[in-house]
Formats: C-alpha cells, structure tokens, sequence
C-alpha cells in the first residue's frame, strides 16, 4: 500500500489580472497607444473592492495565486477527499491534475491511467443516439472501442435506459441523460480516478447507487480523489482527505481531523464577522461588531441555502441622535446589489426620534432559500439624513447547497439571485366536456 | 499519503511516472499523445459526419451546389468578361477543380480558426490531446472534398465523351492521394497557428474568412500560373497554396506542371506553417482553458 501513484511538489498556479490581455488586438492596440501618448489605459480594469478585499492574501500585483506551492502525496489504492471553501483552489488543483491546464511551476507525476470526471455526459450530442453517445463518451474519457464494447451492455443497464438506447438523447428526460452519462463514467477503469462532485446527480435512488459503484470500485485497488462541498459524502467514501485553502494545503491527514481543521479555520467564521476596539475610533456613533450567524445562532461563513440565518450588528452611540438608522446593504462579488435592508425605516416614524447614548444590538433575521448559492458581502452603515457616522464592509458570507437539495429535486440552480419557493397555486378552470367544448 | 515531500524535485529523481505535468511539454510528446488517441479522431468525425446529415434537410447536395454555382460564376466573371485563358482546358472544369482543392483548404483553415472557443465547455472538462480536434475536422472536409471531387470526374467524363483530350490516368491517381495529404498539412498547420492566435486575439476570428478570400486571388484557382507575368512570380514561390492548385489540375489534364523551384519553395513553407502551427497551439494548449 505503500506505493506513491500520485506525487505533487511544489505546484503553483498563477493568473494574471489587469491589463496584460484584453482578448482582442483592437484593445491590445488601444492599450499600447495610449501608453505610448503617456495616457491612462482606457482598459485598466476597475478591481472590484469587494472581491479584491476577498482575495487580497494571494494578489501580488497582478498575479493571482490560485495554487501556492501544493505538495502532496497519494498512495495506491486511497480515497482521498479535497475539501475547501469556494475558491480554495480545490477546482483548479483538479483541473491541473487531469491535465486541463498547466501548472506555472513545480511537478506532478502519476503512475497508471488517470481519468477525469468533472462532469457526466461530457461531449454528449444531443443529435446522436444513446448508443453513439456512449461510444463517443467513452472515447473521449479515454476508453477504447474494444473497452466500451465489452462493458455495453452493462452501461445500459446500469443506466436504467432499455430500448430507448437507440433513441437521441435529445428526447431523454433530464433523468435519463444524466443516468446514461453517469453509467459510462461508473465503468471508467482507470488506476487513478478524479471526481469533481458529480455524485450529487440523479435522484436519491440512483446516489446510492452510485455511492455503492463507488465503493465497489475501490475495493478493485484504484486510487480516487474526490472533491466535493459535501461534507456527508467526503467523510463517508474518503478515509483521508486535503484541506485547501488560498490556493495551499492547509492540512492533511485523516478526514475527521481535517474537517475539523476546515470548521475551526479562523477565515472560516473570521471574515463573517467584523469587530472593532470602539476605544481605537472616533465618532459619534460607532459600528463595533457585525456577524453572519447561521440558523443555529453560531458565527458562520459558510450558510446553508435551505436553512434562515441573521445579522447582528453592535453599536455604540456617544451622544443621543436622532433620524438614525443602520442601513445594511449585500452586495455579491460583481458589486451588484440585490438587497437594501434599513434598521430603522422612514416609515415607521416613532423609530426615528432621537436614540439615547448606549451600547446597541440590532438583529435582522433572513428566511432560507432568500439567497440563492453563491459568495455574498455585506456593508453596513450608521446613518441619519444628513451624514453618514460609521460604515463597516468586508464582511463575506457564502450560501452552499451542502445538502444537495437542488440537484436532489432533479433541477439546476435557478439562474436568480433569489431561490425563494414561492406558492404557487394551482386549480383547474375548464375542462372539454364530450362536445369539445370548454366549459 | 505522507504529509511533506523532503526528496528532491521528482523530475530529477530516477523514479519512473506514466505522466508527467510540468509547465513546459514538447511538441513530440503532444504528437505521439495524439497517435494514441486516434480512436477519439475517427469518433469525432463521425459525430460531425453524421450530425450534419442529420441536421440538414439537403445533406451532401450543398457539396455539389456550392463548387458548380461557384464554377459557373468564375466561368461568366473571369472566363467570359475578363477573358482570361484556362490554359485549354474546358472552362468548367478548369474552375471547378481550382474552387473544390481550394475549398478543402479553406475549410482546414477556417474551420480549426475557433478549436479553442468552439470546444471550451469540452476542453474545460476532460483532457485529451487537443490535437485531435484539429485532425478531425481536416477529415471531416474531406467528405466534402470526396463529394465535390465525384462531381467534378463525372463532368470530366462526359466532357471527355463529347469531345476528346482529357483521361483519367496513373499520374492522377498517383498524384491526388500526395496533394490532398500536402494540401491537409498545410491547412492544419495554418489552422493551428491561426487557432491558438484567436486564444489571445479573439477578433482575429473575423480577419480569417476575410483573409482567405485575398488569399485565394493569390494563388491560381481563377487563372493559370502560366499567366503570371515573371516579375511575379516570387510570390508564389511564398505561397504554398500554388503547388497543389497547379498540381492537382496538372494531374487531371495534363496541363502544364509548376517549375520546380517553386515546389520546392512551396513545400519548404509548408514545413514552416506546421512546425510553427504545432509549436504555437502546443503554447497555447497549455493555458487556453485559463482564458477562454
């Protein structure tokens, strides 16, 4: 058990930010003549404050470090879980392990036949068939012809298809498609296998199905890295796994203490929350603590998307104020605002007399599914008409589907900022009585 | 796994490994990579073969109407008004050869110009050697080619039928197989070049179809190379593309071969525009998947 088949030394992977390419030739040339007078760049980019705050530790200039000098080792036969919060690097360690893009520096060497699975039913063609999407699928994981051939018959059968494997898959439903990818990718044989969470597809039944091709296969001694969000999943199919965080490896070893390691990360609740010394500022009103809580009321930067979570904001006022009001405002990574939410509202008026001095607390509960997944900031500021006293951002939050309950119903994410089940109500009116007629 | 490397860097260790992920690879290695994938070559053409005649209601009739109202056209315009000789061979066909050898050129070109951003949601996916999607497409239009090419021995033979001079003979079954696999080596090695260019350019997309076109007035395709006056005639020894017009005429009538010293010259470019082609998307390969 002792053999390395994968060893990692020291891979860094670095984007470049800003000005160094436009895409096109017309900016690039835009970009040179305006150096060339001694002008601004009309194409500089304006770095969004938000996400620069965010990712500040790993910018250096330009240079973003996706990977930061990750060395790791995986032996034979071993599960080996990446965990990580969005933008860990845990996206692009894979995809420079399965040789999607190349690493600027350092080594990685793999002993066997690797195979990638980022996605099921990649290059699937919904014109062909099921059975020429299978040959096709299969090719372009790396299996040969001999290969799919030989294992044709229980793809379909595992994918639960029958006849309608001669049928093009644009006339599958959801459910099928993803059955029929999933079922070429389960009788990939490679040594090495990298999974990207493609296990949260397909309904309940068809998970565990998969959960137990999964196991079925590592007792067949291949090596498998699996990344997911899903802490369940991680800590039931991978004994060992790898924290990542900004772009390095921040523990490894066995998955319970890494997961530990994960929840107790000071970045972990450490940018949800904001405090300050009130003694180190001055003002007449002061913001000195705001925290993201999670339903359970413990500080938390990671929300759950079905579950409700609150603000809560402290202040201090220094001499009585009136017309105050703590505006919060959640901006996502783009800088577009979705949500405004004031304290105190100009409607109701009594709110608005003057507040003595004292030390405040102020709370703001949000229901669940409010925010669809996604990274979140939040800034907050004490204001009156007139002036504004203390203002308080860099707080981030990110909402997860940790349960898995989007891909659980069959659906995709919603493309809204919003996934907020709203009742809908639904009734018959008319029905066609035997003449045809709506009635 | 163990928690720390202490040995030195692998690539210097005498360890043996199936892959090896370094940032600089080499050209021969992506070759050999894409050999082995030959298999994916053969399915992927046969995806885009059949997925086009599946997808369009007249199929293989657009590779016979296209090159024949394009003959017919060339005939009237630089046959009839500007009067321009075909070197005796019956106009038609003259044309109609010049426009299908072209034709499989420009489809290499212009049909690899977007491997990259046609085949992100692929490329960002799973890895293969990218290679391959190249190949494929060359092979893909060589149905094309095939078709048109039926079309246009069909014509020759009738014509031969009506009147007499033009045999299908050793020289031309000989000579096609040479000049399609010259004509292919130089349209994928431009697509190549021109694909892994639009990684960081992506207007330069719209300049390939454009620059086809001004290609194509420099090559013989609507007149003969022997109408070229001489002070002329070292553009065409840069132009590859002179070679296999010439050549592939030359090969179905007989008609008068090049100088040598432009051939020579022509398939020296070649070498250059796929050796350059493969060195610049092996660069490209590397990265694309960062900004695409």
């Amino acid at each position: 058990m002792n053999d390395i088949v994968i060893r990692a030394e020291h891979v860094s992977k670095l984007y470049r930010l800003g000005v160094i390419n436009h895409g096109t030739l017309y900016r690039d040339l835009q970009s040179w003549w305006a150096k060339w007078r001694n002008r601004p760049d009309p194409n500089l980019s304006v770095s969004d404050y938000a996400s620069a705050k965010g990712k500040q530790s790993r910018l250096k200039g330009d240079i973003f470090h996706a990977l930061d000098d990750v060395s790791f080792e995986v032996g034979h036969g071993e599960i080996v879980g990446i965990i990580g919060r969005n933008g860990a690097g845990k996206s692009t360690l894979l995809k420079v392990m399965s040789r999607i893009t190349m690493p600027n520096s350092g080594f990685i060497g793999i002993r066997g036949r690797i195979a990638s699975l980022l996605e099921v039913g990649t290059g699937f063609h919904p014109e062909l068939s099921g059975r020429e999407n299978v040959y096709l699928n299969g090719a372009i994981l790396g299996m040969s012809r001999a290969e799919v051939r030989s294992k044709f018959d229980q793809i379909v059968e595992f994918a639960e298809i029958g006849e309608f494997i001669d049928t093009p898959v644009k006339r599958y439903s959801s459910g099928m498609y993803v059955r029929l990818a999933f079922s070429v990718a389960a009788h990939l044989e490679p040594e090495i296998l990298l999974i990207d969470e493609v296990l949260a597809v397909g309904d309940v039944n068809f998970q565990n199905k998969c959960m137990g091709r999964m196991q079925e296969v590592t007792k067949a001694g291949r090596t498998i890295i699996f990344v997911s969000h899903n802490m369940t999943a991680i800590s039931s199919i991978c004994p060992k796994s790898i924290l990542m965080a900004d772009g390095k490896v921040a523990a490894m070893g066995d998955t319970a203490d890494v997961i530990k390691a994960y929840l107790d990360r000071p970045e972990f609740g450490g940018t949800a929350s904001y405090s300050v010394n009130p003694e180190d500022v001055d003002g007449k009103a002061v913001i000195c603590r705001v925290a993201v809580l999670n339903e359970k009321d413990e500080v938390s930067g990671t929300l759950e998307l079905s579950k409700g979570f609150s603000v809560e904001v402290e202040y201090e006022l220094r001499e009585p104020l009136s017309g105050l009001s703590v505006g919060m405002q959640i901006m996502m990574e783009d800088g577009y605002t979705p949500l405004v939410s004031l304290s105190d509202p100009e409607l109701d008026v009594s709110r608005l007399d003057a507040r003595p001095a004292g030390y405040y607390r102020a709370r703001v509960k949000f229901p669940g599914y409010l925010l669809n997944t996604g990274t979140f900031y939040v800034r907050l500021g004490i204001s009156s008409r007139f002036s504004i006293y203390s203002v308080a951002e860099g707080i981030r939050f990110d909402v997860e589907d940790n349960v898995g309950i989007i891909q659980m119903l069959g659906q995709q994410r919603k493309p809204s900022i919003s996934a907020i089940q709203l009742p809908w109500e639904v009734e018959k009116v008319f029905q066609r009585n035997s003449e045809g007629v709506l009635k | 796994m163990t928690g720390h490397v202490t040995k030195p860097l692998g690539e210097s260790g005498t360890e043996h490994w199936d892959i090896i992920i370094k940032p600089s690879g080499n050209v021969s290695g992506r070759l050999t990579a894409a050999w082995k994938y030959r298999e994916l070559v053969w399915m992927f053409f046969k995806r885009d073969f059949t997925t086009f005649y599946k997808q369009t209601v007249l199929g293989p009739v657009w590779y016979l109407i296209q090159p024949t109202l394009t003959a017919i056209t060339y005939y009237v315009v630089f046959g009839k008004i500007a009067n321009l000789s075909t070197d005796g061979i019956s106009p038609l066909v003259f044309y109609m050869s010049g426009t299908i050898i072209w034709n499989y050129f420009s489809a290499c070109l212009t049909n690899n110009a977007e491997t990259f951003s046609k085949n992100s949601s692929l490329f960002g996916k799973v890895y293969f050697p990218r290679l391959v999607v190249p190949l494929a497409v060359a092979m893909s239009s060589l149905v094309a080619f095939v078709i048109q090419l039926m079309l246009l021995l069909l014509i020759t033979f009738a014509l031969w039928l009506s009147q007499d001079g033009m045999v299908i003979s050793l020289r031309f079954v000989l000579a096609t197989p040479l000049i399609l696999a010259y004509v292919a080596t130089l349209g994928v090695g431009a697509g190549l070049a021109v694909s892994a260019l639009t990684v960081r350019y992506r207007d330069l997309v719209y300049a390939v179809g454009f620059m086809a076109q001004l290609w194509m007035y420099a090559t013989p395709v609507v007149y003969s190379f022997s109408q070229v006056p001489e002070r002329y005639q070292w553009i065409y020894h840069l132009n590859p593309m002179t070679t296999s017009v010439q050549l592939f005429r030359w090969a179905l009538f007989n008609s008068s071969p090049l100088p040598l010293s432009v051939c020579l010259a022509n398939v020296a470019v070649t070498l250059i525009v796929l050796i350059g082609g493969l060195m610049l998307f092996a660069r490209a390969e590397a990265t694309a998947m960062d900004t695409v």
